[in-house]
Protein backbone atom coordinates (compact mmCIF):
# COMPACT_ATOMS: atom_id res chain seq x y z
CA UNK A 1 0.00 0.00 0.00
CA UNK A 2 1.24 3.47 -0.85
CA UNK A 3 -0.01 6.52 1.04
CA UNK A 4 0.53 10.05 -0.23
CA UNK A 5 -0.02 12.71 2.41
CA UNK A 6 -0.21 16.32 1.28
CA UNK A 7 2.54 15.68 -1.24
CA UNK A 8 3.78 18.96 -2.69
CA UNK A 9 6.64 19.80 -5.03
CA UNK A 10 7.56 23.33 -5.97
CA UNK A 11 10.07 24.26 -8.66
CA UNK A 12 10.74 27.93 -8.09
CA UNK A 13 7.45 29.70 -8.67
CA UNK A 14 5.74 26.70 -10.18
CA UNK A 15 3.81 24.13 -8.18
CA UNK A 16 4.35 20.82 -9.97
CA UNK A 17 2.46 18.79 -7.38
CA UNK A 18 0.02 20.50 -5.08
CA UNK A 19 -1.05 18.86 -1.84
CA UNK A 20 -1.75 15.41 -3.23
CA UNK A 21 -3.36 13.06 -0.71
CA UNK A 22 -4.48 9.61 -1.78
CA UNK A 23 -3.93 5.92 -1.15
CA UNK A 24 -2.91 3.23 -3.61
CA UNK A 25 -4.31 -0.10 -2.48
CA UNK A 26 -3.11 -3.65 -3.07
CA UNK A 27 -4.90 -6.23 -5.19
CA UNK A 28 -6.01 -3.85 -7.91
CA UNK A 29 -4.52 -1.88 -10.77
CA UNK A 30 -4.63 1.82 -9.93
CA UNK A 31 -4.45 4.12 -12.91
CA UNK A 32 -2.72 7.45 -12.44
CA UNK A 33 -4.10 9.71 -15.09
CA UNK A 34 -3.40 13.24 -16.16
CA UNK A 35 -2.47 15.30 -19.18
CA UNK A 36 1.18 15.92 -20.05
CA UNK A 37 2.86 18.07 -17.43
CA UNK A 38 0.23 17.31 -14.78
CA UNK A 39 2.89 16.15 -12.33
CA UNK A 40 2.59 12.37 -12.72
CA UNK A 41 6.29 11.65 -13.18
CA UNK A 42 7.30 14.11 -10.45
CA UNK A 43 4.90 12.35 -8.08
CA UNK A 44 6.34 8.96 -8.98
CA UNK A 45 9.89 10.21 -8.50
CA UNK A 46 8.96 11.51 -5.06
CA UNK A 47 7.49 8.12 -4.20
CA UNK A 48 10.92 6.60 -4.87
CA UNK A 49 12.72 9.32 -2.93
CA UNK A 50 14.48 10.50 -6.09
CA UNK A 51 13.00 13.98 -5.72
CA UNK A 52 12.52 15.56 -2.31
CA UNK A 53 8.97 16.77 -1.65
CA UNK A 54 8.64 20.43 -0.69
CA UNK A 55 5.94 19.36 1.77
CA UNK A 56 4.20 16.14 2.64
CA UNK A 57 5.31 12.53 2.68
CA UNK A 58 4.93 9.21 0.93
CA UNK A 59 4.65 6.08 3.01
CA UNK A 60 5.27 2.64 1.55
CA UNK A 61 3.63 0.07 3.84
CA UNK A 62 4.03 2.66 6.59
CA UNK A 63 7.72 3.37 5.92
CA UNK A 64 9.65 5.98 3.99
CA UNK A 65 11.27 4.65 0.85
CA UNK A 66 14.79 5.27 2.12
CA UNK A 67 14.05 3.25 5.26
CA UNK A 68 13.36 0.11 3.24
CA UNK A 69 15.96 -2.61 3.45
CA UNK A 70 16.66 -3.86 -0.09
CA UNK A 71 13.98 -1.58 -1.61
CA UNK A 72 13.79 -3.50 -4.90
CA UNK A 73 12.29 -6.40 -2.95
CA UNK A 74 9.44 -4.13 -1.82
CA UNK A 75 8.92 -1.72 -4.73
CA UNK A 76 9.70 -2.29 -8.38
CA UNK A 77 9.51 0.71 -10.66
CA UNK A 78 9.73 1.47 -14.34
CA UNK A 79 10.32 5.19 -14.68
CA UNK A 80 11.64 5.79 -18.14
CA UNK A 81 12.73 3.23 -20.65
CA UNK A 82 16.25 4.54 -21.04
CA UNK A 83 17.24 4.90 -17.37
CA UNK A 84 20.19 2.60 -18.00
CA UNK A 85 23.75 2.69 -19.29
CA UNK A 86 23.57 1.87 -22.99
CA UNK A 87 27.02 0.31 -23.00
CA UNK A 88 26.07 -2.36 -20.48
CA UNK A 89 24.45 -5.61 -21.57
CA UNK A 90 20.89 -6.38 -20.51
CA UNK A 91 22.16 -9.16 -18.27
CA UNK A 92 24.80 -7.01 -16.56
CA UNK A 93 22.36 -4.14 -16.12
CA UNK A 94 20.03 -6.42 -14.17
CA UNK A 95 22.91 -8.16 -12.39
CA UNK A 96 24.25 -4.95 -10.83
CA UNK A 97 20.72 -4.08 -9.66
CA UNK A 98 20.23 -7.58 -8.24
CA UNK A 99 23.56 -7.51 -6.39
CA UNK A 100 22.84 -4.16 -4.76
CA UNK A 101 19.71 -5.64 -3.17
CA UNK A 102 20.99 -9.12 -2.42
CA UNK A 103 18.81 -10.75 -5.07
CA UNK A 104 20.18 -14.10 -6.32
CA UNK A 105 21.85 -14.10 -9.75
CA UNK A 106 19.47 -16.79 -11.06
CA UNK A 107 16.61 -14.32 -10.80
CA UNK A 108 18.19 -12.21 -13.59
CA UNK A 109 17.72 -15.08 -16.05
CA UNK A 110 14.14 -15.58 -14.87
CA UNK A 111 13.02 -12.00 -15.41
CA UNK A 112 14.78 -11.84 -18.78
CA UNK A 113 12.70 -14.87 -19.77
CA UNK A 114 9.54 -13.28 -18.39
CA UNK A 115 9.93 -10.15 -20.51
CA UNK A 116 11.11 -12.06 -23.57
CA UNK A 117 14.65 -10.68 -23.72
CA UNK A 118 16.54 -13.91 -22.93
CA UNK A 119 17.89 -14.12 -26.48
CA UNK A 120 19.50 -10.66 -26.30
CA UNK A 121 20.72 -10.93 -22.68
CA UNK A 122 24.34 -10.42 -23.71
CA UNK A 123 23.63 -7.51 -26.07
CA UNK A 124 24.33 -3.93 -25.07
CA UNK A 125 21.12 -2.04 -24.44
CA UNK A 126 22.31 0.83 -26.65
CA UNK A 127 21.09 -1.12 -29.67
CA UNK A 128 17.67 -1.85 -28.20
CA UNK A 129 14.48 -0.41 -29.65
CA UNK A 130 12.28 1.70 -27.41
CA UNK A 131 10.05 -1.32 -26.84
CA UNK A 132 12.98 -3.56 -25.88
CA UNK A 133 14.29 -0.87 -23.52
CA UNK A 134 10.83 -0.73 -21.99
CA UNK A 135 10.84 -4.50 -21.49
CA UNK A 136 14.28 -4.35 -19.87
CA UNK A 137 13.00 -1.61 -17.55
CA UNK A 138 10.03 -3.83 -16.65
CA UNK A 139 12.43 -6.73 -16.01
CA UNK A 140 14.24 -4.45 -13.56
CA UNK A 141 10.96 -3.67 -11.82
CA UNK A 142 10.09 -7.37 -11.48
CA UNK A 143 13.61 -8.35 -10.35
CA UNK A 144 13.02 -8.26 -6.58
CA UNK A 145 9.59 -9.95 -6.85
CA UNK A 146 8.12 -6.87 -5.10
CA UNK A 147 4.63 -6.49 -3.65
CA UNK A 148 4.38 -2.97 -5.06
CA UNK A 149 4.89 -2.12 -8.73
CA UNK A 150 4.97 1.28 -10.34
CA UNK A 151 4.99 1.85 -14.08
CA UNK A 152 5.32 5.28 -15.67
CA UNK A 153 3.72 5.21 -19.14
CA UNK A 154 4.57 1.54 -19.68
CA UNK A 155 2.94 1.15 -23.10
CA UNK A 156 5.05 3.90 -24.66
CA UNK A 157 6.90 2.52 -27.64
CA UNK A 158 5.45 -0.97 -27.36
CA UNK A 159 3.94 -2.70 -30.38
CA UNK A 160 0.35 -4.04 -30.15
CA UNK A 161 1.60 -7.43 -28.99
CA UNK A 162 3.70 -5.73 -26.34
CA UNK A 163 0.78 -3.59 -25.20
CA UNK A 164 -1.40 -6.66 -24.86
CA UNK A 165 1.36 -8.37 -22.89
CA UNK A 166 1.86 -5.49 -20.44
CA UNK A 167 -1.90 -5.19 -19.84
CA UNK A 168 -2.12 -8.86 -18.91
CA UNK A 169 1.03 -8.62 -16.84
CA UNK A 170 -0.40 -5.76 -14.77
CA UNK A 171 -3.71 -7.53 -14.28
CA UNK A 172 -1.96 -10.73 -13.22
CA UNK A 173 0.29 -8.90 -10.79
CA UNK A 174 -2.75 -7.27 -9.21
CA UNK A 175 -4.61 -10.57 -9.12
CA UNK A 176 -1.71 -11.98 -7.07
CA UNK A 177 -2.57 -9.36 -4.45
CA UNK A 178 0.15 -6.87 -5.40
CA UNK A 179 -0.21 -3.11 -5.53
CA UNK A 180 0.00 -1.96 -9.15
CA UNK A 181 0.27 1.76 -9.84
CA UNK A 182 0.42 2.77 -13.48
CA UNK A 183 0.49 6.22 -15.02
CA UNK A 184 -0.87 7.16 -18.40
CA UNK A 185 -2.21 10.12 -20.29
CA UNK A 186 -4.57 7.90 -22.27
CA UNK A 187 -7.98 7.26 -20.76
CA UNK A 188 -8.73 4.56 -23.30
CA UNK A 189 -5.68 2.62 -22.12
CA UNK A 190 -6.69 2.93 -18.48
CA UNK A 191 -10.26 1.87 -19.20
CA UNK A 192 -8.88 -1.50 -20.28
CA UNK A 193 -6.57 -2.13 -17.35
CA UNK A 194 -7.29 -0.04 -14.28
CA UNK A 195 -9.74 -0.91 -11.50
CA UNK A 196 -9.27 2.39 -9.74
CA UNK A 197 -8.49 5.86 -11.03
CA UNK A 198 -6.55 8.75 -9.59
CA UNK A 199 -6.78 11.76 -11.89
CA UNK A 200 -4.58 14.81 -11.49
CA UNK A 201 -4.28 18.08 -13.38
CA UNK A 202 -1.70 20.79 -12.70
CA UNK A 203 -0.55 18.81 -9.70
CA UNK A 204 -3.96 18.75 -8.02
CA UNK A 205 -6.15 15.77 -7.32
CA UNK A 206 -9.19 15.92 -9.64
CA UNK A 207 -10.71 12.51 -9.03
CA UNK A 208 -10.07 9.46 -6.87
CA UNK A 209 -12.68 6.93 -7.83
CA UNK A 210 -13.24 3.35 -8.89
CA UNK A 211 -13.21 2.75 -12.63
CA UNK A 212 -16.78 1.40 -12.49
CA UNK A 213 -18.06 4.59 -10.85
CA UNK A 214 -16.14 6.75 -13.27
CA UNK A 215 -17.69 4.92 -16.23
CA UNK A 216 -21.18 5.07 -14.70
CA UNK A 217 -20.88 8.79 -14.09
CA UNK A 218 -19.20 9.77 -17.27
CA UNK A 219 -20.29 7.50 -20.09
CA UNK A 220 -23.53 9.37 -20.79
CA UNK A 221 -25.61 7.85 -23.55
CA UNK A 222 -28.16 10.01 -25.28
CA UNK A 223 -30.08 10.35 -28.52
CA UNK A 224 -29.48 13.15 -30.96
CA UNK A 225 -32.37 14.54 -32.94
CA UNK A 226 -32.51 16.96 -35.82
CA UNK A 227 -35.68 18.24 -37.35
CA UNK A 228 -36.76 21.18 -39.58
CA UNK A 229 -39.64 21.70 -37.11
CA UNK A 230 -37.69 22.06 -33.90
CA UNK A 231 -40.35 24.03 -32.04
CA UNK A 232 -43.08 21.44 -32.73
CA UNK A 233 -40.73 18.63 -31.87
CA UNK A 234 -39.93 20.24 -28.54
CA UNK A 235 -43.67 20.58 -27.77
CA UNK A 236 -44.28 16.95 -28.66
CA UNK A 237 -41.40 15.79 -26.52
CA UNK A 238 -42.51 17.95 -23.62
CA UNK A 239 -46.04 16.59 -23.99
CA UNK A 240 -44.70 13.05 -23.70
CA UNK A 241 -42.69 13.99 -20.58
CA UNK A 242 -39.32 13.79 -22.31
CA UNK A 243 -36.75 16.50 -21.55
CA UNK A 244 -34.66 17.65 -24.48
CA UNK A 245 -31.71 19.98 -24.55
CA UNK A 246 -31.08 22.22 -27.54
CA UNK A 247 -27.45 22.45 -28.55
CA UNK A 248 -25.73 25.44 -30.16
CA UNK A 249 -25.99 24.03 -33.66
CA UNK A 250 -29.72 23.39 -33.41
CA UNK A 251 -29.68 19.71 -32.45
CA UNK A 252 -31.75 18.25 -29.70
CA UNK A 253 -30.27 15.85 -27.21
CA UNK A 254 -32.43 13.51 -25.18
CA UNK A 255 -31.25 11.53 -22.19
CA UNK A 256 -32.79 8.35 -20.93
CA UNK A 257 -35.18 7.54 -23.77
CA UNK A 258 -34.57 4.93 -26.44
CA UNK A 259 -34.10 6.06 -30.05
CA UNK A 260 -36.87 3.69 -31.21
CA UNK A 261 -39.35 5.20 -28.79
CA UNK A 262 -38.51 8.74 -29.95
CA UNK A 263 -38.86 7.72 -33.59
CA UNK A 264 -42.28 6.26 -32.99
CA UNK A 265 -43.32 9.35 -31.06
CA UNK A 266 -42.28 11.58 -33.97
CA UNK A 267 -44.06 9.34 -36.47
CA UNK A 268 -47.31 9.46 -34.50
CA UNK A 269 -47.18 13.27 -34.72
CA UNK A 270 -46.16 13.17 -38.40
CA UNK A 271 -42.92 15.05 -37.66
CA UNK A 272 -40.05 15.05 -40.15
CA UNK A 273 -36.77 13.99 -38.60
CA UNK A 274 -33.46 14.55 -40.37
CA UNK A 275 -31.50 12.73 -37.77
CA UNK A 276 -32.21 10.23 -35.05
CA UNK A 277 -29.01 8.76 -33.68
CA UNK A 278 -28.01 7.14 -30.41
CA UNK A 279 -24.77 8.65 -29.05
CA UNK A 280 -22.27 7.55 -26.45
CA UNK A 281 -19.89 10.06 -24.87
CA UNK A 282 -16.52 8.36 -24.68
CA UNK A 283 -14.47 8.09 -21.50
CA UNK A 284 -11.74 9.96 -23.33
CA UNK A 285 -14.12 12.91 -23.70
CA UNK A 286 -15.10 12.67 -20.05
CA UNK A 287 -11.45 12.68 -19.06
CA UNK A 288 -10.69 15.63 -21.31
CA UNK A 289 -13.56 17.58 -19.80
CA UNK A 290 -12.37 16.75 -16.31
CA UNK A 291 -8.87 17.97 -17.04
CA UNK A 292 -9.66 20.70 -19.57
CA UNK A 293 -9.25 23.42 -16.98
CA UNK A 294 -5.83 22.18 -16.06
CA UNK A 295 -4.28 21.27 -19.40
CA UNK A 296 -1.00 23.08 -19.45
CA UNK A 297 0.08 22.83 -23.05
CA UNK A 298 -2.65 23.58 -25.54
CA UNK A 299 -2.38 22.97 -29.23
CA UNK A 300 -3.95 25.70 -31.30
CA UNK A 301 -5.67 24.58 -34.45
CA UNK A 302 -7.18 27.99 -35.19
CA UNK A 303 -5.25 31.25 -35.32
CA UNK A 304 -5.39 32.90 -31.92
CA UNK A 305 -8.44 35.09 -31.52
CA UNK A 306 -10.04 33.98 -34.78
CA UNK A 307 -13.14 32.55 -33.21
CA UNK A 308 -12.53 33.13 -29.56
CA UNK A 309 -15.59 34.10 -27.61
CA UNK A 310 -15.35 37.62 -26.21
CA UNK A 311 -15.20 36.41 -22.60
CA UNK A 312 -11.99 34.51 -23.24
CA UNK A 313 -10.11 37.68 -24.04
CA UNK A 314 -10.31 38.76 -20.45
CA UNK A 315 -11.29 42.08 -18.97
CA UNK A 316 -9.82 45.21 -20.52
CA UNK A 317 -6.48 46.15 -19.06
CA UNK A 318 -5.47 42.56 -18.45
CA UNK A 319 -2.82 41.57 -20.96
CA UNK A 320 -3.73 37.92 -21.27
CA UNK A 321 -6.44 35.67 -20.01
CA UNK A 322 -5.28 33.20 -17.36
CA UNK A 323 -4.17 30.14 -19.34
CA UNK A 324 -6.27 27.62 -17.39
CA UNK A 325 -9.66 29.26 -17.23
CA UNK A 326 -9.66 31.22 -20.49
CA UNK A 327 -8.45 28.56 -22.87
CA UNK A 328 -10.20 25.74 -21.08
CA UNK A 329 -13.51 27.58 -21.30
CA UNK A 330 -12.90 28.24 -24.96
CA UNK A 331 -12.18 24.60 -25.58
CA UNK A 332 -15.23 23.43 -23.66
CA UNK A 333 -17.50 25.76 -25.55
CA UNK A 334 -16.39 24.50 -28.92
CA UNK A 335 -16.28 20.85 -28.01
CA UNK A 336 -19.03 20.77 -25.40
CA UNK A 337 -22.10 18.70 -26.09
CA UNK B 1 19.22 0.20 4.64
CA UNK B 2 21.24 -1.16 1.83
CA UNK B 3 24.09 -3.38 2.85
CA UNK B 4 27.44 -1.85 1.95
CA UNK B 5 28.97 -5.17 0.82
CA UNK B 6 26.09 -5.64 -1.65
CA UNK B 7 26.51 -2.14 -3.05
CA UNK B 8 30.27 -2.58 -3.43
CA UNK B 9 29.68 -5.81 -5.35
CA UNK B 10 27.11 -4.07 -7.53
CA UNK B 11 29.45 -1.19 -8.29
CA UNK B 12 32.19 -3.67 -9.19
CA UNK B 13 29.83 -5.28 -11.70
CA UNK B 14 28.98 -1.84 -13.08
CA UNK B 15 32.58 -0.76 -13.52
CA UNK B 16 33.75 -3.92 -15.23
CA UNK B 17 30.77 -4.16 -17.56
CA UNK B 18 31.38 -0.95 -19.51
CA UNK B 19 34.06 -0.48 -22.13
CA UNK B 20 35.12 3.01 -21.04
CA UNK B 21 36.84 1.49 -17.98
CA UNK B 22 39.15 -0.61 -20.13
CA UNK B 23 40.03 2.05 -22.68
CA UNK B 24 40.56 4.94 -20.27
CA UNK B 25 42.73 2.97 -17.86
CA UNK B 26 44.50 1.19 -20.71
CA UNK B 27 45.24 4.54 -22.31
CA UNK B 28 46.53 5.96 -19.02
CA UNK B 29 49.03 3.10 -18.72
CA UNK B 30 50.15 3.02 -22.35
CA UNK B 31 50.51 6.80 -22.75
CA UNK B 32 52.37 7.29 -19.48
CA UNK B 33 54.77 4.42 -20.08
CA UNK B 34 55.41 5.14 -23.76
CA UNK B 35 55.92 8.88 -23.35
CA UNK B 36 58.09 8.33 -20.25
CA UNK B 37 60.26 5.86 -22.17
CA UNK B 38 60.55 8.22 -25.12
CA UNK B 39 61.55 11.22 -23.05
CA UNK B 40 63.96 9.12 -20.96
CA UNK B 41 65.67 7.87 -24.12
CA UNK B 42 65.84 11.38 -25.54
CA UNK B 43 67.26 12.77 -22.29
CA UNK B 44 69.86 10.04 -22.14
CA UNK B 45 71.16 10.73 -25.62
CA UNK B 46 71.26 14.49 -25.07
CA UNK B 47 72.53 14.43 -21.50
CA UNK B 48 75.92 15.95 -22.29
CA UNK B 49 74.37 18.91 -24.14
CA UNK B 50 72.18 19.82 -21.16
CA UNK B 51 73.10 22.94 -19.07
CA UNK B 52 75.19 22.23 -16.00
CA UNK B 53 72.41 23.22 -13.58
CA UNK B 54 70.06 20.65 -15.09
CA UNK B 55 72.74 17.99 -15.04
CA UNK B 56 73.48 18.63 -11.35
CA UNK B 57 69.80 18.52 -10.41
CA UNK B 58 69.02 15.62 -12.71
CA UNK B 59 66.27 13.37 -11.28
CA UNK B 60 66.22 10.08 -13.17
CA UNK B 61 63.12 8.85 -11.30
CA UNK B 62 61.06 11.95 -12.09
CA UNK B 63 62.30 11.90 -15.70
CA UNK B 64 60.88 8.42 -16.17
CA UNK B 65 57.49 9.81 -15.01
CA UNK B 66 57.51 12.45 -17.76
CA UNK B 67 54.51 10.73 -19.41
CA UNK B 68 52.25 11.29 -16.41
CA UNK B 69 51.41 14.85 -17.45
CA UNK B 70 49.58 13.43 -20.45
CA UNK B 71 48.66 10.06 -18.96
CA UNK B 72 46.83 11.72 -16.07
CA UNK B 73 44.32 13.09 -18.58
CA UNK B 74 43.15 9.51 -19.25
CA UNK B 75 42.86 9.03 -15.48
CA UNK B 76 40.72 12.19 -15.34
CA UNK B 77 38.48 10.82 -18.11
CA UNK B 78 38.14 7.56 -16.18
CA UNK B 79 37.23 9.37 -12.95
CA UNK B 80 34.74 11.67 -14.66
CA UNK B 81 33.03 8.94 -16.70
CA UNK B 82 32.66 6.54 -13.78
CA UNK B 83 30.49 9.09 -11.96
CA UNK B 84 28.90 11.22 -14.67
CA UNK B 85 27.86 8.22 -16.80
CA UNK B 86 25.14 7.67 -14.23
CA UNK B 87 23.71 11.10 -15.01
CA UNK B 88 24.25 11.24 -18.75
CA UNK B 89 22.55 7.88 -19.30
CA UNK B 90 19.70 8.30 -16.78
CA UNK B 91 21.01 5.24 -14.90
CA UNK B 92 21.18 7.40 -11.74
CA UNK B 93 17.41 7.10 -11.20
CA UNK B 94 17.58 3.31 -11.43
CA UNK B 95 20.67 3.25 -9.19
CA UNK B 96 19.19 5.47 -6.49
CA UNK B 97 15.89 3.59 -6.54
CA UNK B 98 17.94 0.46 -5.79
CA UNK B 99 20.17 2.19 -3.21
CA UNK B 100 18.33 5.19 -1.75
CA UNK B 101 21.09 5.89 0.79
CA UNK B 102 22.96 8.38 -1.33
CA UNK B 103 26.12 8.40 0.76
CA UNK B 104 26.37 4.61 0.60
CA UNK B 105 25.81 4.75 -3.15
CA UNK B 106 28.38 7.47 -3.90
CA UNK B 107 31.13 6.28 -1.60
CA UNK B 108 30.76 2.63 -2.61
CA UNK B 109 31.09 3.68 -6.23
CA UNK B 110 34.13 5.85 -5.48
CA UNK B 111 35.76 3.16 -3.32
CA UNK B 112 35.50 0.57 -6.06
CA UNK B 113 36.64 2.98 -8.78
CA UNK B 114 39.52 4.24 -6.62
CA UNK B 115 40.71 0.68 -5.98
CA UNK B 116 40.64 -0.12 -9.69
CA UNK B 117 42.46 3.15 -10.44
CA UNK B 118 45.00 2.39 -7.70
CA UNK B 119 45.93 -0.98 -9.19
CA UNK B 120 46.41 0.48 -12.67
CA UNK B 121 48.18 3.59 -11.35
CA UNK B 122 50.69 1.54 -9.35
CA UNK B 123 51.35 -0.71 -12.32
CA UNK B 124 51.77 2.39 -14.50
CA UNK B 125 54.21 3.97 -12.08
CA UNK B 126 56.39 0.89 -11.65
CA UNK B 127 56.44 -0.01 -15.34
CA UNK B 128 57.23 3.62 -16.25
CA UNK B 129 60.06 3.63 -13.75
CA UNK B 130 61.72 0.42 -14.90
CA UNK B 131 61.36 1.09 -18.63
CA UNK B 132 62.43 4.71 -18.14
CA UNK B 133 65.54 3.67 -16.20
CA UNK B 134 66.43 1.15 -18.88
CA UNK B 135 66.24 3.97 -21.45
CA UNK B 136 68.35 6.28 -19.29
CA UNK B 137 71.17 3.70 -19.40
CA UNK B 138 74.24 5.32 -17.78
CA UNK B 139 72.21 8.02 -16.04
CA UNK B 140 69.78 5.67 -14.36
CA UNK B 141 68.99 5.22 -10.71
CA UNK B 142 67.96 2.08 -8.86
CA UNK B 143 64.82 1.26 -6.90
CA UNK B 144 67.04 0.56 -3.90
CA UNK B 145 68.51 4.07 -3.79
CA UNK B 146 67.40 6.57 -1.16
CA UNK B 147 63.84 7.89 -1.65
CA UNK B 148 63.40 6.18 -5.02
CA UNK B 149 60.89 3.56 -3.88
CA UNK B 150 58.91 6.31 -2.09
CA UNK B 151 58.81 8.31 -5.34
CA UNK B 152 57.64 5.34 -7.41
CA UNK B 153 54.88 4.47 -4.94
CA UNK B 154 54.13 8.19 -4.82
CA UNK B 155 53.66 8.20 -8.61
CA UNK B 156 50.99 5.51 -8.27
CA UNK B 157 49.27 7.37 -5.44
CA UNK B 158 49.37 10.63 -7.42
CA UNK B 159 47.63 9.06 -10.43
CA UNK B 160 45.04 7.45 -8.12
CA UNK B 161 44.22 10.73 -6.41
CA UNK B 162 43.91 12.56 -9.73
CA UNK B 163 41.20 10.03 -10.67
CA UNK B 164 39.43 10.32 -7.29
CA UNK B 165 39.56 14.13 -7.42
CA UNK B 166 37.89 13.96 -10.84
CA UNK B 167 35.18 11.71 -9.39
CA UNK B 168 34.40 14.32 -6.75
CA UNK B 169 34.26 17.12 -9.33
CA UNK B 170 32.03 15.01 -11.60
CA UNK B 171 29.67 14.30 -8.69
CA UNK B 172 29.35 18.05 -8.21
CA UNK B 173 28.94 19.02 -11.86
CA UNK B 174 27.13 15.87 -13.13
CA UNK B 175 27.74 16.62 -16.78
CA UNK B 176 30.67 14.72 -18.32
CA UNK B 177 31.34 17.45 -20.88
CA UNK B 178 31.40 20.20 -18.28
CA UNK B 179 33.61 18.20 -15.91
CA UNK B 180 36.10 17.27 -18.63
CA UNK B 181 35.96 20.78 -20.06
CA UNK B 182 37.11 22.15 -16.74
CA UNK B 183 39.50 19.44 -15.52
CA UNK B 184 41.45 18.68 -18.70
CA UNK B 185 42.56 22.23 -19.55
CA UNK B 186 43.13 22.96 -15.89
CA UNK B 187 45.54 20.10 -15.28
CA UNK B 188 47.15 20.10 -18.69
CA UNK B 189 47.62 23.84 -19.30
CA UNK B 190 46.39 26.29 -16.66
CA UNK B 191 48.13 24.72 -13.66
CA UNK B 192 51.42 24.60 -15.58
CA UNK B 193 51.16 28.22 -16.68
CA UNK B 194 50.36 29.38 -13.14
CA UNK B 195 53.32 27.36 -11.86
CA UNK B 196 55.71 28.83 -14.44
CA UNK B 197 54.81 32.50 -13.97
CA UNK B 198 56.70 33.93 -10.99
CA UNK B 199 53.77 36.10 -9.86
CA UNK B 200 51.45 33.13 -9.38
CA UNK B 201 54.02 30.50 -8.52
CA UNK B 202 53.63 30.86 -4.76
CA UNK B 203 49.90 30.16 -5.00
CA UNK B 204 50.10 27.57 -7.77
CA UNK B 205 52.29 25.31 -5.70
CA UNK B 206 49.25 24.61 -3.52
CA UNK B 207 47.19 23.36 -6.49
CA UNK B 208 46.43 19.64 -6.21
CA UNK B 209 48.63 18.46 -9.05
CA UNK B 210 51.65 20.63 -8.24
CA UNK B 211 51.57 19.77 -4.56
CA UNK B 212 50.96 16.10 -5.25
CA UNK B 213 53.76 15.83 -7.77
CA UNK B 214 56.29 16.50 -5.02
CA UNK B 215 56.01 12.94 -3.76
CA UNK B 216 57.26 11.62 -7.12
CA UNK B 217 60.50 13.59 -6.99
CA UNK B 218 63.75 12.29 -5.54
CA UNK B 219 65.99 15.30 -6.18
CA UNK B 220 64.49 18.50 -4.81
CA UNK B 221 65.78 21.93 -5.69
CA UNK B 222 66.72 24.08 -2.68
CA UNK B 223 64.47 27.15 -3.27
CA UNK B 224 61.42 25.00 -3.86
CA UNK B 225 58.09 24.58 -2.06
CA UNK B 226 57.63 24.99 1.69
CA UNK B 227 56.48 21.37 2.06
CA UNK B 228 58.13 17.98 1.77
CA UNK B 229 57.07 15.03 -0.40
CA UNK B 230 54.41 13.77 1.98
CA UNK B 231 53.43 17.31 2.93
CA UNK B 232 52.68 17.98 -0.73
CA UNK B 233 50.80 14.72 -0.97
CA UNK B 234 48.73 15.69 2.08
CA UNK B 235 47.80 19.00 0.40
CA UNK B 236 46.61 17.07 -2.64
CA UNK B 237 44.68 14.68 -0.39
CA UNK B 238 42.91 17.67 1.19
CA UNK B 239 41.82 18.83 -2.26
CA UNK B 240 40.45 15.35 -2.90
CA UNK B 241 38.55 15.29 0.40
CA UNK B 242 37.07 18.71 -0.41
CA UNK B 243 35.97 17.55 -3.89
CA UNK B 244 34.36 14.43 -2.45
CA UNK B 245 32.60 16.41 0.27
CA UNK B 246 31.28 18.80 -2.37
CA UNK B 247 30.12 15.90 -4.54
CA UNK B 248 28.36 14.27 -1.59
CA UNK B 249 26.69 17.54 -0.58
CA UNK B 250 25.32 18.03 -4.11
CA UNK B 251 24.08 14.44 -4.41
CA UNK B 252 22.48 14.59 -0.98
CA UNK B 253 20.64 17.83 -1.62
CA UNK B 254 19.65 17.80 -5.27
CA UNK B 255 16.88 15.86 -6.96
CA UNK B 256 18.09 12.95 -9.05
Amino acid sequence: MIELQGLTKRYGEKLAVDGLTCTVRPGIVTGFLGPNGAGKSTTMRMMLDLDRPTHGTVLIDGQHYRQLRDPLRTVGALLDAKAMHGGRSAHNHLLCLAQSNGIPRARVREVLDTVGLASVAGKRSKGFSLGMGQRLGIAGALLGDPQILMFDEPVNGLDPEGIHWIRNLMKNLAAQGRTVFVSSHLMSEMALTADHLIVIGQGRLLADTSMADFIKQNSRSYVRLRSPEVERLLDVLAGAGVTAVTTEDGHLEVDGTEAAELGELAARHRLVLHELSPQQASLEEAFMQLTAESVEYHAHSAPPGADAPPDAAGPPGVAAAPPGGGWGADWQKKKGS
Amino acid sequence: MAVVAQVLQSEWTKIKSVRSTVWTLGLALVVTVALGALISAFTSSNFNQMPLKERVNFDPTFTSFAGMGLGQLAMIVFGVLVVSNEYSTGMIRTSLAAVPQRGTFLFSKITVAALVAFVIAMATSFVSFFIGQAMLADHRTSIGDAHVLRAVIGGGLYMTLIAVFSMGIAAMLRSPMLSLGILMPFFFIISNILGAVSATKKVAQYLPDQAGRKVMQVVTIADDAPYGPWGGFAIMALWVVAALAGGYAVLKRRDA
